[in-house]
Formats: structure tokens, C-alpha cells, sequence
């Protein structure tokens, strides 16, 4: 990371980021590949998640993430194992960027006893308390506050922590993203507000939901620091967030950070959906053209950071780990009718 | 019931709301408070005064108008091991966060399974009378009641809304304190020291052996007033408070239904898919074959609430209206109440229907 010699926050930091999923490790070593290798990542789990989901052993609507890969990367190596994100419905690679137990989300996607959530939330509701995924949430909108007020908790203890809150486009037109954003900035919150701007809500596409206008002047007329970058380019995102982070943690209060993206499927589900009409394939293709995935891996070979033999040995570990992770979800058991009853 | 160690002293309702929440923030740094008007000079019907000059600003929140948002920020950082007071000064305001309401803070310790808790208390303000109209006066008791993950109390005396404060600040999930207006005008014994009543279950605050009466919040304090009356005419009212909606436990008013065989339940909101419906419903599948009669629920009426004393003159159920139900419901009770009707009329009449008592002069 740019700033090995920064001393960290606290001493819990300190050990958190010698142990977990390795991200910090990588970090500190080589953030392009460690940017790579966390995209590379999350595009093998949501392709295989595809893959498999017509086997119908994952019973729960899964909304994919492929394609904007580069945006939770980006957000969540910047952040502290102890800083905490509150995610949306397409929660799967804010959860795992930020170290959230791979086994843990599959588990619940199917239904098991194991799931991060006991089988209880599906899909929509993943969380890890220990990698600080504190809660995700499926009504558009209703994680801002959420976040929000995990960042009103950090700053009236005095902990150095931040809180971002992940949204889409769609959120923004929601009264709660400004009822939360006007508070982040009255009270100087240590609060990221991440918007991730994927051009459509479900079917509907943004110019007939909103003024031709940037997405950034949102958090603005709040009295926000406001940027937009390209949402496929993970160390812009990194870096902007980072920034954002520093400026929190300064008590300098919220940023509201757009990120131009693009999701490849379906709203929800594991297929491609360019022929149903709502948008045409050309649009598709000048997206996939800037896949995130592909642009990073372009660019470390160009530098001679990536070559076809390590190419290799990341996928080969990756998917190790992807099928390690799906058996441990189908041979773990149901939960029992019983327990349904239990913390209701 | 944890047995307070001082002695009692009066005080109002609204003082011991305050008291409690003073005690709770002064005993607990996490406890924290956010609404409209909580730091302002009228400070929530008095019930917060004084709060932000005692803890400061950083506690007692003065709240943007936004009250989904901060009901949000409110969960937020129970998450995180805070525990808010949220406030509403109408329970008409709080319909703004309903969707964090029923959504987030009623699911949250379910979906996680038992991993995060919310320790959220929310007040919301039962506004009635001096031309409120109707959008100042609604209930929602059963409307909260509905969802799974949510407490919902209603106190109706000094004691209990002090009792009931300190317990929702102490539960680790969330918890309703729907507050009528006017009960903030009673007074009663309340101890000073801190100490919490159970947010379970109804409490029995009068004996009798012919009819079993469930009330709640203000309507209480009506129905002791005429229950009062009856058990002087030999008309016993085994008379409940129900005090939690939510979680309903009816253990204690079947056991009494079962003995009195008749049952009157007052909804201090509408009548129609009210609470009492519920109470209803329940007591007649468990103790059917002992009911005397059938079971009565006096309610609002099926309209929203009017402003002008002309309109709302019968809107409310009142201890005269109760007496003259369980008239009907027990043989040869009509000539026994026929005085306590009267004297119950005569009371009801020395204040107008739209205030909550003779020193009240608006303006809300």
C-alpha cells in the first residue's frame, strides 16, 4: 500500500491486518496485482454461481456482480478490516472484497444451516462482523442510513473507524440517500457514501429516471466532497477512496463517490439478458471492451507483473478455493424447521 | 417486578419519562437521543427538558426533519453497540420510518441470526384532542403489533411509563413506547430510584368476579375510573392493562375470562382490525365453551379523527360507554349500574371531549 510506514489506527488494526483473507498482506506488497488477483476473484465466484445455478441447489434470487468488479476492489483494499461497509441486493463482491467468508456466502445462497445468516436472509442480507461487513440490505436505498449511523457510533466513541455505504444509481432518487447524506454533513460523519452507477435500475435506464445531470452533484448540493471516475479502472477507485478514507478519518466528514460501471447480466439471475430489449448489444459490447477484469490484467503484463504461468497459477488457486467452497455448501446440512423461531 | 428502594413521590407521567431517560443516559454512555424538538424550549412536552444542558449535543440530537433517514442512523449505531431514544412527537411522524421500522430494525436479530442486535427505543406521541384532526391522532398500535421483531408498549400510568422507559433503553432489540398525549398529565406514586418493569405481559389493576376488561394507555385510566364506579354498585370488573401489545401474552386475561366468562376490550385506535380483534380472536379459540356472551370491543370508529369538538363529541370510547356495554352483557346489571352510569356521565361531562383536563389550554 502507498503508505506502508502509516502507522495504524489501533492496535487491533495492526493484528486484524496481519491475519484474515490475506488482502492486506498483497496490499502492502503490490496493489495492482492485489487489485487484479481480488477482481479475478469475485468474477470465478459470480461465473460459477452462473454456472451452477441452474442445478437449483441455490434457491434465492442472486443478483451478480460481473462486470463491476472493479468497484468493490478498488473501495474495500482501501479500507481497514475494522472499518465497516453496509452493501445493497448485488452484496456478493462488496462482501468478499472486503473478506467476507466465501464459504459462509454460498452456504446461505443454498439454504444452509452454515449460510453467514443461518439460511435465514438468502442472498440480500449477507454479513461478517469479523471482516466488517456489517450488514446488507435489499430495499433500495435503506443501507445508507444504515452505514450512516455506524458512522455516528465511530465518531461519538472516538474510534478511528469508517463506515461506507454502497448504492446504486437508482438509490440516489430515494429521500433517505439525502436525509442520511444531509446528516453525514451536518455532523462530519466519517461516512463514504459509494455510488455505483451501472446505468439502469433493474430495466429502466437512468435518462428516463433522472436529469441529465453528473450523479457527483448530489452529494454537492449536501456540501459533500464529490468526485466521479471511471468505475472500471480499480486504482482510480482505489486511490479516490483512499483519499476519502484519509479525509474521514481526519474528521473531515463524508465523500460521495461516483463510479461509472456497467452490469453485464441480468438485474437478477445468472444469464445474459442483452436480446429482451431494454438495451441493445452494441451498448453491451462497448463495456465489455473495458472489462475491469481485463483492463488490470492488460496493464500487469504490459508492466511484466503477469504472465501466462501466473495466470495460471491464480486461476488454478482461486478455483481450488471456489470448489472447496461450494462442497462445503451442498454437504452442509438444512437448518432444522425448529430454529425458525429462534431470535424472531 | 424488580422492587424500587426509595419511596415514591407524584409526579406526572411526562416527569417520570423524563426522569427515566436522564437516569438511563446518566447510568449508560451508550444510551444516546435523537428527535425533533428534543433539545428545543418545549422539549417534547416537557419530557425532555433540560436533557442536552445535562449531556450535551452530542447526545441529545437535535434531529433534521428526516425521520426514516434517522430512524436508519438510529440502527446503524445500535449496530455498532449504541442505544438510541429515538422520538416522535406524533405517532403520525414516525409513519415516515416505517420502512426502517418494520424492515431493518424488526429484522435485523432474525436475519442474522441472533448476531447483531438493535437496541433501538422509539417513542412515538398518541396525540388526541384540542382540534388535532386526523393526522395528529392516530395509534398504529396494531400496525406495529404486526411485525414480527418489534415490542410494542404502551404505558398508561407515571409508574409504568417510567418502568417501561428504563426497559426498552435496556432491551437489546426494539421496542415501541406508543405515548398517549394525555396520559402525560396523570400523576402518580413513582419511585426515584432507577428500576425497569418487565416489557412482558398484562398486569391485573382491579379484582372482580362478573367481567373481564382489557384496556390500554389512556383508555385505562377511564376504565379504572368506571370500574371504580361499578365495583361500588357490586358490578366487579376484573380490570387488565394490557401495557405490551407485543409481545402478546394472554395467559392472564384467559385464566380470567375463563372465570368471569365475558370479556370488553377498549382500543384506544379503531375499532376495525384493532388490537381487540386480536384479544378477541384469542380468548374465544382458547376458552370458547366458558363465554357467557359474546365478546365486546369498543374502538374508534371507522373514520379517520375529526377536528371540531361537534364531530369527535362520540368519537371516543369513555368509562360511561364501558359501563353501559357491561349493562348489557350481565342479566339484571341495568338497574345496578343505572347510577354509575350517571355519575360516570357527570364526570365525563365537567371537561370537554377535545381536552385532557381542566388546566390544559392548548395550543397542542
Amino acid at each position: 500500500m502507498a503508505d506502508d510506514d502509516r502507522t495504524p489506527p489501533t492496535a487491533e488494526a495492526a493484528r486484524a491486518a496481519t491475519e484474515g483473507t490475506g488482502h492486506d498482506a498483497l496490499l502492502r506488497n503490490d496493489l495492482p496485482l492485489a487489485l487484479y488477483v481480488d477482481m479475478l476473484r469475485n468474477r470465478r465466484i459470480e461465473e460459477e454461481i452462473a454456472r451452477r445455478y441452474g442445478d437449483q441447489e441455490m434457491r434465492c434470487p442472486v443478483h451478480l456482480s460481473v462486470g463491476q468488479e472493479a468497484v468493490s476492489a478498488g473501495v474495500c483494499l482501501a479500507l481497514e478490516r475494522q472499518d465497516q461497509i453496509v452493501s445493497t441486493h448485488r452484496a456478493h463482491a462488496h462482501y468478499l472484497s472486503k473478506g467476507g467468508d466465501l464459504k459462509a456466502m454460498l452456504a446461505e445462497f443454498h439454504g444452509k444451516a452454515s449460510g453467514c445468516c443461518g439460511g435465514r436472509g438468502g442472498s440480500m442480507h449477507i454479513f461478517d462482523v469479523p471482516a466488517g461487513v456489517l450488514l446488507s440490505l435489499p430495499i433500495v436505498g435503506s443501507g445508507i442510513p444504515v452505514a450512516t449511523g455506524a458512522a455516528l457510533a465511530m465518531k461519538q466513541r472516538g474510534e478511528p473507524q469508517v463506515a461506507v455505504a454502497f448504492l446504486g444509481d437508482a438509490a440516489v432518487e430515494e429521500g433517505v440517500f439525502h436525509e442520511a447524506a444531509n446528516f453525514a454533513a451536518v455532523h462530519r460523519l466519517p461516512v463514504i457514501f459509494v455510488c455505483e452507477n451501472n446505468l439502469y435500475s433493474v430495466y429502466t435506464p437512468l435518462k428516463v429516471r433522472q436529469p441529465d445531470l453528473p450523479l457527483e452533484r448530489l452529494g454537492r448540493c449536501h456540501g459533500i466532497a464529490s468526485v466521479t471516475a471511471d468505475g472500471n479502472d480499480a486504482e482510480a477507485v482505489f486511490s479516490l477512496t483512499r483519499a476519502a478514507v484519509d479525509r474521514a478519518r481526519a474528521g473531515e466528514g463524508p465523500s460521495f463517490l461516483v463510479f461509472d460501471t456497467y452490469r453485464w447480466l441480468e438485474h437478477c439471475g445468472p444469464n445474459y439478458d442483452n436480446d429482451i430489449g431494454y438495451r441493445t448489444q452494441a451498448e453491451f459490447e462497448t463495456w465489455r471492451e473495458r472489462d475491469p477484469v481485463g483492463l488490470m490484467a492488460a496493464k500487469l503484463q504490459r508492466q511484466g507483473l503477469l504472465d501466462a504461468g501466473r495466470q495460471s497459477e491464480l486461476l488454478a488457486s482461486i478455483d481450488a478455493e471456489i470448489n472447496e467452497a461450494f462442497r462445503f455448501a451442498l454437504a452442509s446440512p438444512l437448518p432444522e424447521p425448529g430454529e425458525v423461531a429462534l431470535y424472531a | 417486578m424488580r422492587e424500587p428502594a426509595s419511596a415514591p413521590r407524584r409526579l406526572t407521567a411526562a416527569a417520570a419519562i423524563l426522569e427515566a431517560t436522564a437516569q438511563c443516559m446518566q447510568a449508560d454512555a451508550r444510551v444516546y437521543m435523537m428527535g425533533e424538538g428534543v433539545a428545543d424550549p418545549k422539549g417534547i412536552f416537557g419530557t425532555t427538558l433540560g436533557l442536552v444542558e445535562r449531556f450535551g449535543p452530542e447526545r441529545v440530537i437535535e434531529m433534521p426533519v428526516a425521520e426514516n433517514g434517522l430512524t436508519g442512523i438510529a440502527i446503524g449505531s445500535a449496530l455498532m453497540g449504541q442505544r438510541p431514544i429515538m422520538v416522535h412527537q406524533r405517532v403520525d411522524f414516525a409513519l415516515l420510518a416505517v420502512e426502517q421500522l418494520l424492515n431493518n430494525a424488526a429484522k435485523t436479530h432474525f436475519v442474522t441470526n441472533g448476531v447483531h442486535k438493535v437496541p433501538l427505543t422509539v417513542r412515538m406521541i398518541i396525540g388526541r384532542g384540542w382540534g388535532q384532526g386526523p393526522e395528529h391522532s392516530q395509534v398504529f398500535d396494531s400496525v406495529f403489533a404486526h411485525a414480527p421483531g418489534l415490542k410494542v408498549v404502551m404505558p398508561s400510568t407515571p409508574y409504568e411509563a417510567k418502568g417501561m422507559m428504563v426497559a426498552a433503553v435496556r432491551d437489546d432489540n426494539p421496542v415501541i413506547v406508543l405515548e398517549h398525549r394525555w396520559m402525560h398529565y396523570a400523576e402518580g406514586d413513582v419511585p426515584e430510584a432507577l428500576y425497569e418493569t418487565p416489557l412482558t405481559g398484562p398486569a391485573r389493576v382491579r379484582s372482580g368476579d362478573e367481567v373481564t376488561v382489557v384496556a390500554s394507555s389512556f383508555a385505562l385510566l377511564e376504565a379504572i375510573e368506571a370500574a371504580d364506579h361499578m365495583a361500588a354498585a357490586g358490578v366487579g370488573c376484573d380490570l387488565f392493562d394490557l401495557r405490551v401489545v407485543r409481545p402478546l401474552d394472554l395467559t392472564s386475561i384467559i385464566a380470567s375470562v375463563r372465570r368471569t366468562g365475558r370479556l370488553v376490550i377498549i382500543d384506544t385506535g379503531w375499532k376495525l382490525f384493532g388490537v381487540g380483534a386480536e384479544i378477541a380472536a384469542q380468548v374465544t379459540e382458547a376458552c370458547f365453551d366458558q363465554l357467557k356472551c359474546a365478546p365486546v370491543r369498543l374502538g374508534l370508529p371507522d373514520q379517520p379523527t375529526p377536528s371540531s369538538r361537534g364531530l369527535a363529541r362520540s368519537f371516543y370510547p369513555n368509562g360511561q360507554i364501558l359501563a353501559e356495554t357491561v349493562a348489557k352483557m350481565i342479566p339484571d346489571a341495568a338497574h345496578r349500574l343505572a347510577e354509575p352510569i350517571k355519575a360516570l356521565e357527570a364526570l365525563r361531562l365537567r371537561v370537554p371531549v377535545d381536552v385532557p383536563n381542566p388546566a390544559f389550554r392548548g395550543p397542542f
